[in-house]
């Protein structure tokens, strides 16, 4: 088998391209919960200061959203072009919940985020408040249906394979939607989004704090990013506990991928750092705490953690890529973690804006919640391998069969070289945006803002001629 | 009931809908570079800016929609249509984002102006090959796609592919027409006499190779009494491209817009009855292709309580910004 046939190259194709999506959903939906808190805030005190704060962070959802749109629409066609075995066997199942992500939650975002962006001088503050609201409940319905089709393919359910067609038939709605590992996922990707969201928020703060430029409302962004990630920080890790827990009932294989176990023991070791060798089925450098997994798994010392010799090797993901995937997951927890008590320490000190370590850490971590929900995804998409869905149909089955090899290189470069480009021009934007900073409050309001900001005018913007 | 049937009318009409929706803000991309100043260039952005980002959730219905209830329909035109396919995907993605950059830029605005234009004709060329692909026919063996990579390309796709940009062309002038005022619109007027007339000679084009190809689409449109029975979508075409060339020459706001709208649905029937039976020419039948029962049963009850839904805030959402675009325009409250 050549190294780089149109299965693997497929494969990387999907992977980049549903990586790179990801990002920005993993931010709207977190970032259209916060609007929705600060517009509350905003009509409940009628403190003008979060009207600014909502000016300011939905000009960059905006630009998000936009990038969100685009690279999803590729998705959704994708299935056809790259994967279209798949697209033939699997499409009554998860073609009726993509479906219903686009009927019940795109349409509703869509629809909305004109009001919300364009309407402010077009409805009143309480109709704005209701296109927020539905902007960020499709946000969220759009989870619920995409995580389901996701987790289906996991831990199908409720439907079986027609031995004529060769493809599937549902039998029970309410089983392959909520199937055995869906509610679990779905906890576990809102929770991201939210907590990578007040990371960002926190960044962008400090960011503020450390060049000394508007900081009274990066105070209270910051103040509100921070109750978040003390709250999330601690609830991600139990709801990622829990989601381990699942995984070992039914994905065994792939939680020995993630703790790179080759046999099947009572008393399994963690492993801190080893580099896993799939050819000679076992771990070089390895550091380990003794049964600590089978503590972390079974919640008993001696309890049994599968092995990834429990079957043959074709049958077993990368090991490589799941077992780092985890670690940089877990870690980057350990360090929301951190940063949510020392936020509190310091909110109770009341050294929140001075303390420059604190700050530089906000600041640094910035990208920290991105990087670990990639990870995660890495864990358990890279984990279900060599399935499509999981234990039925295998990977090298679900391609599209006239694709050639040629055919997936030469798109796949020019998505690499196309999303290069706009994910800088978006950096460079977001970049801009976060420099120039939330607009000068009208003269009307408290004067907590000096400083002059070059090309902004209070309260309009307009385009650059 | 015949489910096959009623999914089949849904899919139809929400391609449909994708087709005047996107078409006009995709026309407006279209005639971009062609306006007469800046001003023109940001009432025009402003005029779609709301609602772009709704319009082209009708193609990812569209799209999920064949997915749902046609899979095999879904499995066979996509890698058909890799090529088209994917250069439709990236055409899409240069323009999505030229809304938003542009917002931001300064000295770079150009580049987005740019992404806009080549985005836009892009995408509506890559729509118009397909439409012309599809008519032509795909290859299918065993509910599988079986014939080469580049069987879509022939004068006649080449054909609908311009006949499309001219169409677009047209939905989106009119579409400026009713938008703006002054310099802008009366520039709007003479583009959309232009796009008109393209628009026309490329319907009688295709409607004259399109039998050629098919024999059998021939005996569809002439043959007995079916002559008669389609007689009134070559009729109703004529008096809409009739009332969209009054307008235009009496200076009318609304009545050039929804003449080209009407222009779109008679010649979209036309294709429509061309096809019918078969999702996919020339043998794929929507029966042949339909999804299991459970799946149909399950979407369909979907589309019966969300599309009133969604038509009726897709409504609202066009009722807020009704009236004209500006030519500033932004996030902040003014």
């Amino acid at each position: 088998m050549p190294v780089l046939d149109a299965e693997i190259l497929a494969r990387l194709q999907f992977a980049f391209t549903v990586s790179f999506h990801i990002l920005f959903p993993t931010l709207t939906i977190g970032l259209a919960g916060f609007l929705l808190f600060v517009e509350a805030q905003w009509l409940r005190t009628n403190d003008n200061a979060y009207l600014r704060l909502y000016h300011f962070w939905v000009r960059i959802f905006a630009l998000t959203f936009g990038m969100g749109v685009v690279s999803g629409l590729v998705l959704s066609y994708q299935f056809g072009t790259n994967w279209s075995e798949f697209s033939r066997i699997a499409g009554p199942v998860v073609g009726p919940l993509i479906g219903f992500e686009v009927l019940t939650a795109f349409f509703m975002e869509a629809g909305f985020l004109g009001v919300m962006l364009f309407g402010w001088d077009k409805v009143g503050p309480r109709l704005h408040f209701l296109a927020t609201f539905l902007v960020a409940f499709g946000t969220t319905l759009s989870s619920f249906w995409i995580l389901s089709a996701n987790s289906w393919m996991q831990t199908p359910a409720g439907a079986h394979i027609d031995p004529i067609l060769g493809s599937y038939i549902p039998d029970d709605w309410i089983a392959i939607i909520f199937n055995p590992s869906f509610l679990y996922r779905l906890a576990h990707m809102l929770t991201a989004s939210f907590l990578t969201t007040a990371i960002f928020i926190a960044g962008v703060s400090a960011y503020y704090m450390l060049s000394g430029k508007h900081t009274a409302l990066a105070r209270k962004s910051q103040s509100i990013a921070l109750w978040a990630v003390l709250v999330l920080a601690p609830l991600q890790i139990f709801i990622g506990d829990q989601h381990g827990l699942n995984v070992l009932e039914h994905q065994p294989v792939k939680v020995a991928a993630m703790e790179a176990n080759w046999e099947r023991q009572a008393g399994a070791p963690l492993i801190l750092f080893a580099l896993p060798d799939s050819k000679l089925e076992k771990n070089h450098f390895e550091i380990s705490i003794p049964k600590g997994a089978s503590l972390i798994l079974t919640h008993d010392i001696n309890g049994v953690v599968p092995g990834l010799k429990d079957v043959p090797r074709e049958d077993r993901p990368p090991v490589g890529i799941v077992f780092w995937s985890f670690r940089v997951m877990v870690g980057l927890g350990m360090l929301f973690l951190l940063i949510g008590v020392w936020g509190a320490y310091a909110r109770y000190k009341g050294t929140l804006e001075t303390n420059l370590w604190f700050n530089r850490l906000c600041l640094a971590s910035m990208p920290a919640g991105f990087i670990a929900t990639l990870a995660g995804w890495f864990v358990a998409e890279v984990g279900r391998q060599p399935y499509t869905i999981y234990g039925v149909l295998r990977t090298s089955d679900s391609i599209s069969p006239i694709i050639s090899g040629t055919m997936i290189a030469t798109t796949l470069t020019v998505f690499l070289v196309v999303y290069g480009g706009i994910f800088s021009a978006y950096l460079y934007y977001l970049v801009k945006l976060i420099r120039v900073g939330p607009a000068l409050p009208a003269p009307e309001d408290e004067a907590d803002a000096p400083e002059a900001i070059q090309g902004a005018r209070p309260g309009l913007i307009v385009p650059a001629e | 009931m015949d489910l096959a049937l009623i999914a089949a009318g849904v899919i139809a009409a929400g391609i449909l809908i994708y087709i005047v929706l996107d078409g006009f803000d995709l026309g407006v991309g279209i005639l971009f570079p062609f306006a007469p100043d800046d001003r023109s260039r940001n009432v025009m952005m402003n005029s779609v800016a709301p609602v772009w980002d709704g319009n082209e959730t009708w193609l990812i219905l569209g799209g999920g929609g064949l997915l749902v209830f046609f899979p095999i329909a879904y499995s066979t035109v996509l890698p058909a249509f890799y090529f088209p396919v994917m250069l439709l995907l990236f055409a899409l993605i240069f323009r999505g984002i030229a809304f938003e950059f542009r917002h931001s830029a300064h000295t770079s605005q150009y580049l987005w102006d740019r992404a806009f234009f080549g985005g836009s004709l892009v995408a509506t060329f890559s729509q118009g090959l397909l439409v012309g692909g599809l008519i032509q026919g795909v290859t299918i063996v065993d509910h599988r796609f079986a014939g080469g990579m580049f069987d879509w390309f022939s004068p006649f796709s080449v054909l609908t592919g311009l006949g499309l940009v001219a169409g677009y062309g047209l939905l989106g002038a009119t579409w400026i027409n009713m938008k703006s005022e002054g310099e802008t619109q009366a520039w709007s007027r003479r583009a959309a006499i232009v796009m008109g007339g393209a628009v026309l000679i490329a319907m009688l084009a295709v409607s004259v190779m399109t039998p050629l190809i098919r024999p059998a689409i021939a005996e569809r449109w002439f043959g007995g009494v079916n002559a008669l029975i389609l007689a009134p979508v070559p009729l109703m075409t004529a008096l809409n491209a009739a009332l969209l060339f009054y307008g235009l020459f009496t200076n009318r706001e609304r009545l050039p817009f929804f003449s080209a709208i009407g222009l779109f649905v008679w010649g979209y029937i036309g294709i429509g009855v061309t096809m019918y039976p078969n999702i996919v020419p020339p043998a794929l039948t929507i029966w042949e292709a339909a999804a299991p029962r459970s799946s149909m049963i399950f979407a369909l009850i979907g589309v019966a309580i969300t599309l009133p839904m969604i038509l009726g805030y897709t409504w609202y959402a066009y009722s807020v910004f009704k009236g004209k675009a500006s030519d500033h325009g932004g996030y902040a409250k003014h």
